[in-house]
C-alpha cells in the first residue's frame, strides 16, 4: 500500500507536469488545427530564462520568496513574449500555406531554440548567453523539506508544485470557459472565418492563445527545474513529446482532455516504471499513442464533429 | 473577384439603400455568396470595391467591417456549435461594451424567437436546422448593425420557419436596418425586397424592384418554377 501510495505521488507530480505542457499543444491546435513542435522547446527557455533571472537577482546564495516570485513572473513573461513572437514570425505569414509547410517549420523553430541555446556563448556575464551544451544547475528557490507519512515521502516541493499547478490549471479554465477572450479563443477554434464575423480579431486570438500556452509551459519547467535543478538545451524534448501524447489522449484541441491525459499519463508510467520494468518508462508513452491512435483516434474528450444540415 | 485563377465574380456591381431591403437571386454557383463574402470579407476580393456609408472599406479584415456596423449571417448558419446558445448570441455582440444594451437586444432576440430562451444553456450542435437559422439571424441582429447580410435563410427549412424568419426579417428591416438578402426561394425574396438582383455566373443580368421581377416572364421562368 506505502508503495502504491508513493508511485500515486510521484506519478501525481509527473502529470501534473505533463498536462500543463499539454494544454499549450492542445490550445493551439484548437485554433490553428498545427502541432506546434517548438513548444517543448518553449519549456526549455522557460526553465533557462528563471535560471539567468534567478542568477541575476542572487537567489541562488541568499533565495526569498519575493526573489522566486520574481523569477516565477520573470520567466512567464519571457515565454509568454517567445510565444506571441514565434507565432508572429514563424507560423503566421504561412496561415494560408498547407498545413504540411506549418508543421515543418513548427520543427524548424524546435531546431532554431535547441541548436540555438547550444551555440559558443558571448561569454560577457558570470551566467554565459547562449549556455551551450553542458548541464547547467537550477538554483534551489528555497530549502527542502520532506515528510515521511507512512512510509510515503513527500517534500514540500511537491507540495507546492501540485499547488502551483493545479491553481494554474483551474485558473485556465476560468480563463477558457468564463471569460470574453475564452469564448473568442473557442470560436475561433470551431470556425475562425465565422468568428470575423462576430467582430473578433482573429489574429490577436491566436496570438493570445500562444501567450496563455507559453506561459504554461515556462510555470511547469520552472517547477520540474525546482526539484530536478539539472537543465539543458535539450531538456524539452521527452517532456514535450509526452505531452504531445498526453494531449492527443486527452483528445487533442480539447482543454479538460488535456489536463486529464497528462495525469493519466503521469500515473501510467509511474505505475509501469514502478511495478514492472523501470526502464519502460519512456516506452509507455508511445505505447499509449500507439493504441489511442488505433483505437480512439479523437482521443478521450475528443469529439468527431457531426453537423447537422 | 478570383478563386485562384477562377473568375467567380465579373462586374458586378449593386446598391443598397439605407432601410431597404435587397434581394439577391440567382441559381447555384452564380455568384451570390461568394457577393456577401467579398463584402463582409470572409474572403478578399481580387478587385473592385465596396462603399459602406460613405466610406470605402478598402483592406479592412471582416472583424473591422464587423466594427463598422455590418452582419453577416453566413451561408450555412455558422452557429459555434460548441458553444451555448447564450453564448452564440453573445459572440454577436463582441464588439459592443454596453451590458444594458446588450441584455435589452438578448431579451428581445428571446421575444423574436421565443425557442432559443427555452434552449439558451444547450450547445448549438444540439439545435435543430431552424432553431439555428433562427439563432444565426438573432446573432447578427446582436451587433445592431446597420446593413445585414443573409445567406438563404430559409434553406433546408419547414415553411412555418421561413414564414417566421421573414416575418423577423421585414420588421427589422422596417426598424431602419437595411438588408441584402440571398436567396433561393425567390417568391419569399421578392415579396420583401424593395430591390432586387438576378446573378447568372458571376454577372448582374437583370434588376428592378422586387415587384418588376416577380413580373418579369425570364424570372418567372428560370426561378419561380413556373
Amino acid at each position: 500500500m506505502t508503495e502504491f501510495l508513493q508511485h500515486l505521488v510521484n506519478g501525481l507530480s509527473v502529470g501534473t507536469i505533463y498536462a500543463l505542457i499539454a494544454l499549450g499543444y492542445t490550445m493551439v491546435y484548437g485554433v490553428l488545427k498545427l502541432i506546434n513542435f517548438a513548444h517543448g522547446d518553449v519549456y526549455m527557455v522557460g526553465a533557462f530564462s528563471g535560471y539567468y533571472i534567478a542568477h541575476a537577482l542572487g537567489a541562488g546564495d541568499r533565495p526569498t520568496l519575493p526573489k522566486a516570485l520574481a523569477v516565477f513572473v520573470g520567466s512567464m513573461v519571457v515565454c509568454g513574449a517567445l510565444g506571441a513572437a514565434i507565432e508572429r514570425f514563424a507560423y503566421r505569414p504561412l496561415r494560408a500555406r498547407p498545413r504540411l509547410t506549418a508543421l515543418i517549420t513548427a520543427i524548424g523553430v524546435s531546431f532554431l531554440l535547441e541548436y540555438g541555446f547550444q551555440l559558443p556563448s558571448f561569454g560577457l556575464t558570470t551566467q554565459p548567453f547562449p549556455p551551450g551544451p553542458t548541464p547547467r544547475f537550477f538554483p534551489q528557490p528555497f530549502a527542502r523539506v520532506s515528510w515521511s507519512l507512512g512510509g510515503v515521502e513527500l517534500s514540500n516541493y511537491d507540495v507546492v508544485s501540485f499547488a502551483v499547478a493545479f491553481g494554474f490549471m483551474l485558473l485556465l479554465q476560468l480563463v477558457v470557459y468564463r471569460t470574453r477572450f475564452g469564448r473568442a479563443m473557442r470560436a475561433v477554434s470551431f470556425d475562425a472565418q465565422v468568428a470575423g464575423l462576430m467582430g473578433i480579431n482573429v489574429n490577436r486570438v491566436i496570438a493570445g492563445t500562444f501567450v496563455l500556452g507559453s506561459v504554461l509551459a515556462s510555470v511547469a519547467a520552472l517547477l520540474v527545474a525546482g526539484s530536478r535543478p539539472t537543465i539543458n538545451p535539450l531538456m524539452g524534448l521527452m517532456p514535450g513529446l509526452k505531452a504531445f501524447v498526453a494531449a492527443v489522449f486527452g483528445g487533442i484541441g480539447n482543454v479538460p482532455g488535456a489536463m486529464v491525459g497528462g495525469l493519466v499519463l503521469g500515473l501510467a508510467e509511474e505505475y509501469v516504471a514502478g511495478y514492472l520494468l523501470s526502464s519502460y518508462r519512456d516506452a509507455i508513452a508511445f505505447a499509449i499513442l500507439i493504441v489511442v491512435l488505433l483505437v480512439r483516434p479523437e482521443g478521450l474528450f475528443g469529439r468527431v464533429r457531426a453537423e447537422k444540415v | 473577384m478570383h478563386y485562384g485563377a477562377v473568375e467567380a465574380l465579373r462586374g458586378v456591381s449593386l446598391e443598397v439603400p439605407d432601410g431597404q431591403v435587397v434581394a439577391l437571386i440567382g441559381a447555384n454557383g452564380a455568384g451570390k455568396t461568394t457577393t456577401l463574402r467579398a463584402i463582409s470579407r470572409m474572403l478578399r476580393p481580387s478587385g473592385g470595391s465596396v462603399r459602406f456609408r460613405g466610406e470605402g472599406l478598402g483592406r479592412l479584415a471582416s472583424h473591422e467591417v464587423v466594427a463598422r456596423g455590418l452582419a453577416h449571417a453566413p451561408e450555412g448558419r455558422g452557429i459555434f456549435l460548441n458553444l451555448t446558445v447564450r453564448e452564440n448570441l453573445e459572440l454577436g455582440a463582441y464588439l459592443r461594451r454596453d451590458r444594458d444594451g446588450i441584455a435589452a437586444d438578448l431579451a428581445r432576440s428571446f421575444d423574436l424567437f421565443p425557442i432559443l430562451r427555452d434552449r439558451q444553456g444547450q450547445v448549438g450542435g444540439t439545435l435543430s436546422g431552424g432553431e439555428q437559422q433562427m439563432l444565426s439571424v438573432a446573432r447578427a441582429l446582436m451587433s445592431r448593425p446597420r446593413l445585414l447580410l443573409l445567406d438563404e435563410p430559409s434553406l433546408g427549412l419547414a415553411p412555418q420557419v421561413v414564414e417566421r424568419i421573414f416575418q423577423v426579417l421585414a420588421e427589422v428591416a422596417r426598424g431602419g436596418v437595411s438588408l441584402l438578402l440571398v436567396e433561393q426561394n425567390a417568391h419569399k425574396a421578392l415579396q420583401i425586397a424593395h430591390r432586387a438582383y438576378v446573378l447568372e455566373t458571376g454577372q448582374v443580368v437583370m434588376q428592378g424592384t422586387g415587384r418588376e421581377l416577380l413580373a418579369s416572364p425570364e424570372v418567372r421562368k428560370a426561378y419561380l418554377g413556373e
